[in-house]
């Protein structure tokens, strides 16, 4: 909402107040401004008339002038096409500054001297947006009254300021100046002096041309008069500079007044063309009309949720949003119907959502003060009546249901102090409820009678906010709730989060944090029922992530293109997909490339492998208490994963998650990439940690090799070795894998034994080697390596 | 015999000084004081002594080895400061070379600046809840007070999965939801993901975090909004941290609260860094609406809450001055490595 202050103060007396204190003021109670400008700035304008005009010698587009400015007449050489004798111009003199930081210097055009410039509105500073064509093509013809030597910005009625209010949702009274007036007037404390709704009314009837008929109860209110014999032309000079103020561009007379009324109620008007309508006016819904030509000539569907005015035989508009084509006033016009109407928000709402965002949809959608739709119809017949020279007919068309009342609102005291939690006086709030126009009766509690136009005030809480906003906020001093003292916690699940993201970075991987929203499912999981937004901004963030490896690839191949060579990424969030409703799971994901420790001049390089990844989800798993419950499998992986490269992680049996390489078609660099399912390690349950006494014996060690064909698994040998010495062994590491090329191959154990209760002799341990040994080569087909 | 001892005694001061190392040195001590040195070979001669001469000898015998001990001992000293020093220098290397890397890795500079947030709430004694990021109207909206069609809905623009199904535009639903299973007085934070449909551009990001506190008991106020946001926004931002409220509107709490805090930066005096207001926008607060609390079950008569909710990017982005809040969805390396800083010392001011 801009607020034009020249048309505020006529209705609030603002003379002595500072624009930019008022405005502070107005944060102060909760109106939030963007931007304070002036509507045109400069100085050194003067009123101007041009006693001669002739061609320049030199140029066909230039003209040479001679301008009267009072005091002097200038020569100034001028450019536009409009210029001539006669007209009164506005005066830009040697010195003046323009917008854009312009200064009018003397200068020589041509070899013709040239004292100034003629300006158009443009110059000024007015926005295109609100000019009409002439004002963008030329130079601005004043009027003839304008006084040569006063102040063009003054006779314009430019020497504006405009606040642009960045107002809540809630308010929707303050999309007025009268309701802007009100707020103000609350702040100091002073009186609105409402405008003239007098005027003179003819002895036609509108109830002689036209009938009513209200068939929905989606219109509450349906106000209509008619003004005759109008005259179109332009507005009077207050109208349009007002409008610009405000954002709105002059057209003629009739529309001007129209919009003026709304800005200054709040209360949106349509004027029909009288001439073209048929006597009886219908407002239904839009049920039994298909199309209707709005008045921006598109040819629109009619939608059940419309509520629509007819003239019974034809749709004339789509209720608080647009006017038929057919209807509209055009320079033609003598007689209007003026429309002043409250309809159902949410109607309204729905069918300017899909129409067009107007300045009178959005008051509408917001609520009008229902005390104002009679009062905006008189004001604009009263402007008619003065700007116009419309003839007022007798009568009024009117469908009114709405309640006018006062709506009253009980608070005690104590509830005020309590919630605002200050000790304020009972004089104070009666003080705080009386500038804002309230009336309020002390009967032990406070009566509080609000006024119409404060659609926002429901319930005793909206009282108590309008006490603690007027009173200020600055006013209130904090304190601490009166709590249990306690120390509260992480829930289960943040618990684990937290620790999954100390842990993978600990091993040296980022945490990156990727969009929910993703293009569609690939190839990195099994897809699950998918959760698609009905919505979507763009086609690449339209479903709902079901792993984050495929993200975390992206971030992969992001970094790798800027020069990044190892890339070590996790992330921990959740995954989203359909189950008897809508359901997540949480996920912790890592991805790893290139090297890991690093020293290249000494030769100390890790490259990141199958193997380190397979440590680094080991580490993991054992973290969580999970020692010796989850294997390995070589099973189905999703197709972004290397088929001979890639295992599924089982926990008890049950699948969790996967390791392996991302498929070579996908990246020729190996990167690696893991997922484990957070949701599944939460359903476990662990045992607490035991302590285990430490031997006081000495531990053996001895080294055993097998050879054996290449596809036997170490995992089996492993196997048949901890079968027949688990209890003795501490400790089992393969130290070395031989390929012979002969489809043999070679892998060599480390065994640690230990006795908590002795030392091993030489020949228990060859016992238990032995053993081993005959386990081993029974059950498979690996034979002892020589010693 | 004397004489003998004295020839020794400066046969040996000469061969002392041509000791370079402590091999030598072995050498020198085995050559005099050993089994064959030349002290014991003086030994068998005190036989034909008369015992006054005897006495003398032994005396001088004794001095003599004393006094090479002595020598030698010191000399081995200085030899072994010296070998040491030499082997010291033979050992130096180019400390300038590069440094083994160690890949610590990073704590997302969000999940950072979430746990300081949930930890300060921690010791004020919240419990941090978690809720669904893919959520119903019902508890986004309609039991926040936004009935549908309500026009403060165009506040918070939404990604829908059917009419009743959406991702949550804020995390307020987690309010209803523990409204709805609790009895008594609630201290929680509801940290998480949201979601809106905006154009992602530096300020804005269809994808961000909030955490949203939320107070219920039978006496609180406006007044303990401000005590705890006050503790908070010292916690956070420093002791000289001013909090300053003005009114604002929020369907789901009233009075509604817009919160600020004095910038850390210029002090409140006005700078750059806040617009020159002095002040910077941090959160949104309010007393709970009583249809909110009765929507879920709680008597407003009786109960009264306060709730408050900030965005962590926002918070994220004036602590560590990033300027576009896409930085934290790219995942660039580059950007990450750079929040891997332990707490421990403090910042300089």
């Amino acid at each position: 909402m801009k607020l034009s202050r020249n048309f505020l103060k006529d209705y609030v007396d603002i003379k002595d107040i500072n624009i930019y204190e008022l405005a502070d003021k107005m944060v102060k109670v909760g109106n939030e401004f963007e931007t304070i400008r002036q509507l045109a700035n400069s100085d050194s304008l003067v009123v101007g008339k041009v006693i001669e005009c002739e061609k320049h010698s030199e140029s066909d587009k230039l003209s040479v002038c001679k301008v009267d400015v009072k005091d002097e007449v200038l020569q100034i050489v001028c450019g536009a096409p409009n210029v001539r004798e006669g007209l009164k111009v506005v005066v830009a003199k040697v010195g003046a500054v323009l917008p854009g930081n312009f200064e009018i210097k003397k200068a020589s055009i041509l070899n013709t001297e040239s004292n100034g410039m003629i300006c158009s509105l443009l110059e000024l500073g007015i926005d295109k947006a609100f000019l009409s064509q002439e004002d963008i093509d030329g130079i601005h013809e004043l009027n003839n009254e304008a006084k040569v030597g006063e102040d063009p910005n003054k006779y314009l009625m430019f020497d504006d300021y405009i606040i642009d209010f960045d107002l809540t949702a809630n308010r929707g009274d303050l999309l007025s100046v009268i309701g802007m007036a009100y707020e103000v007037s609350a702040i100091y404390d002073k009186k609105v002096i409402l405008p003239d709704i007098s005027y003179k009314e003819t002895k036609d009837d509108i109830n002689e041309k036209f009938t009513l008929n209200v068939e929905t109860k989606n219109c509450m209110a349906y106000l209509a008069k008619m003004v005759s014999n109008i005259e179109i032309k332009d507005s009077p000079q207050f109208i349009k500079s007002r409008l610009i103020a405000s954002g709105i561009r002059p057209i003629n007379n009739v529309v001007d007044i129209s919009n003026y009324v709304m800005l200054e109620t709040g209360q949106p008007l349509h004027f029909f063309d009288a001439d073209k309508l048929n006597k009886d006016l219908l407002i239904t819904m839009g049920d039994d009309f298909k199309k209707i030509k709005t008045l921006d000539t598109v040819e629109r569907d009619v939608n059940k949720e419309d509520i629509l005015v007819t003239d019974t035989k034809n749709p004339i508009a789509l209720a608080g949003v647009m006017g038929s084509y057919d209807t509209e006033v055009t320079s033609n016009t003598k007689n209007i119907l003026i429309e002043s109407a409250q309809f159902n928000k949410t109607n309204v709402r729905l069918t300017s959502k899909r129409v067009l965002r107007s300045e009178a949809s959005s008051r509408f959608e917001k609520g009008i003060d229902p005390n104002m739709t009679l009062f905006a119809l008189k004001r604009a017949c009263h402007l008619l009546e003065k700007y116009a020279k419309g003839k007022v007919n007798k009568g009024i068309l009117m469908h009114d249901e709405l309640n006018k009342d006062d709506k009253v609102i009980e608070v005690k005291l104590s509830e005020i102090q309590n919630t605002l939690g200050m000790e304020i006086m009972s004089k104070e709030v009666v003080s705080i409820l009386n500038r804002l126009g309230f009336i309020v009766k002390n009967k032990g509690h406070f009566e509080v009678h609000v006024p119409s136009r404060r659609g926002d005030i429901e319930i005793k809480e909206d009282i108590i906010e309008e006490v603690g906003r007027i009173n200020g906020y600055e006013k209130l001093i904090g304190n601490l709730p009166n709590l249990e003292t306690k120390r509260g916690g992480y829930s289960k699940k943040s618990k684990l989060l937290k620790d999954t993201e100390d842990l993978l970075s600990s091993f040296g991987l980022d945490q990156a944090i990727n969009y929910t929203l993703v293009k569609d499912l690939d190839d990195f999981s099994f897809d699950l029922d998918k959760i698609i937004i009905s919505n979507p901004m763009s086609e690449d963030k339209k479903v709902c992530r079901q792993n984050l490896t495929s993200s975390l690839f992206e971030n992969y191949k992001y970094n790798s293109s800027r020069g990044a060579k190892n890339i070590n990424l996790f992330e921990v969030g959740d995954v989203y997909f359909k189950n008897n409703g809508y359901d997540s799971k949480i996920l912790a994901s890592g991805l790893m490339s290139g090297t890991y420790l690093l020293n290249e001049f000494q030769g100390k390089v890790v490259d990141v492998d199958f193997y380190l990844v397979k440590g680094i989800v080991t580490e993991f798993l054992d973290s969580f208490g999970l020692e010796n419950r989850y294997e390995f499998i070589e099973e189905d992986v999703p197709g972004a994963y290397h088929p001979y490269r890639s295992v599924r992680i089982n926990v008890n049996k049950n699948h969790v998650g996967y390791l392996g390489q991302v498929h070579p078609s996908l990246s020729k660099n190996e990167v690696y990439i893991f997922e484990i399912d957070l949701s599944k390690l939460m359903e476990l349950k662990v045992r607490g940690v035991k302590y285990k006494e430490i031997s006081k014996f000495p531990t053996t060690t001895k080294d055993l090799a097998f050879i054996m064909p290449k596809d036997i698994k170490s995992s089996e040998i492993e196997r048949h070795i901890r079968k027949v010495c688990s209890r003795y062994l501490k400790d089992l590491y393969v130290f070395d894998v031989y390929d012979f090329n002969d489809g043999n191959k070679s892998l060599a154990f480390s065994l640690t034994f230990e006795d908590k209760t002795q030392t091993l002799s030489d020949d228990f341990v060859n016992d238990l080697l032995n053993k081993i040994i005959k386990n081993v080569e029974e059950k498979t087909s690996a034979k002892l390596r020589d010693k | 015999m004397n004489e003998k001892v004295k020839d020794i005694k400066n046969k040996f001061e000469s061969d002392l000084k041509n000791v370079k190392n402590t091999k030598e040195l072995n050498e020198l001590r085995v050559e005099y004081l050993g089994k064959k040195g030349y002290i014991q070979k003086l030994n068998p001669l005190i036989k034909d002594l008369s015992n006054e001469e005897k006495k003398e000898f032994g005396k001088s015998l004794n001095d003599i080895k004393n006094f090479i001990s002595k020598e030698l001992e010191e000399l081995k000293m200085k030899l072994d400061k010296k070998e040491l020093e030499e082997k010291l220098v033979s050992e130096k290397i180019d400390t300038s070379l590069p440094a083994t890397k160690f890949s610590k890795g990073s704590i997302h500079p969000l999940t950072k600046v979430r746990r300081e947030i949930e930890e300060i709430f921690i010791s004020m004694g919240y419990d941090v809840v978690e809720g669904p990021e893919v959520e119903f109207d019902l508890y986004n909206f309609e039991k926040l007070n936004l009935p549908k069609n309500h026009p403060a809905r165009d506040m918070q623009d939404t990604f829908y999965v059917n009419d009743e199904v959406l991702l949550r535009t804020h995390t307020s639903p987690v309010q209803v939801r523990t409204l709805e299973k609790s009895e008594g007085d609630i201290r929680i934070i509801c940290p998480g993901k949201t979601y809106r449909r905006d154009s992602d551009d530096p300020t804005h990001s269809h994808q961000f975090t909030q955490v949203e506190g939320l107070v219920v008991s039978k006496d609180v106020s406006l007044s303990h909004l401000k005590g705890t946001l006050e503790e908070f926004a010292k916690k956070m931002f420093g002791d000289s941290v001013k909090v300053r409220f003005r009114p604002n509107y929020f369907p789901f709490t009233e009075p509604s609260i817009e919160v600020d805090i004095s910038c850390f930066k210029c002090k409140g005096e006005g700078c750059s860094f806040c617009s020159k207001t002095g002040f910077i926008e941090i959160l949104g607060a309010g007393m709970v609406h009583p249809n909110v609390l009765k929507m879920s079950g709680y008597d407003p008569e009786v109960y009264r809450g306060f709730a408050f909710g900030m965005g962590i990017e926002r918070v994220a982005m004036i602590r560590h001055e990033i300027n576009d809040i896409r930085d934290f969805y790219t995942n660039d390396i580059r950007f990450l490595n750079q929040f891997n800083r332990k707490g421990g010392l403090e910042d300089e001011a």
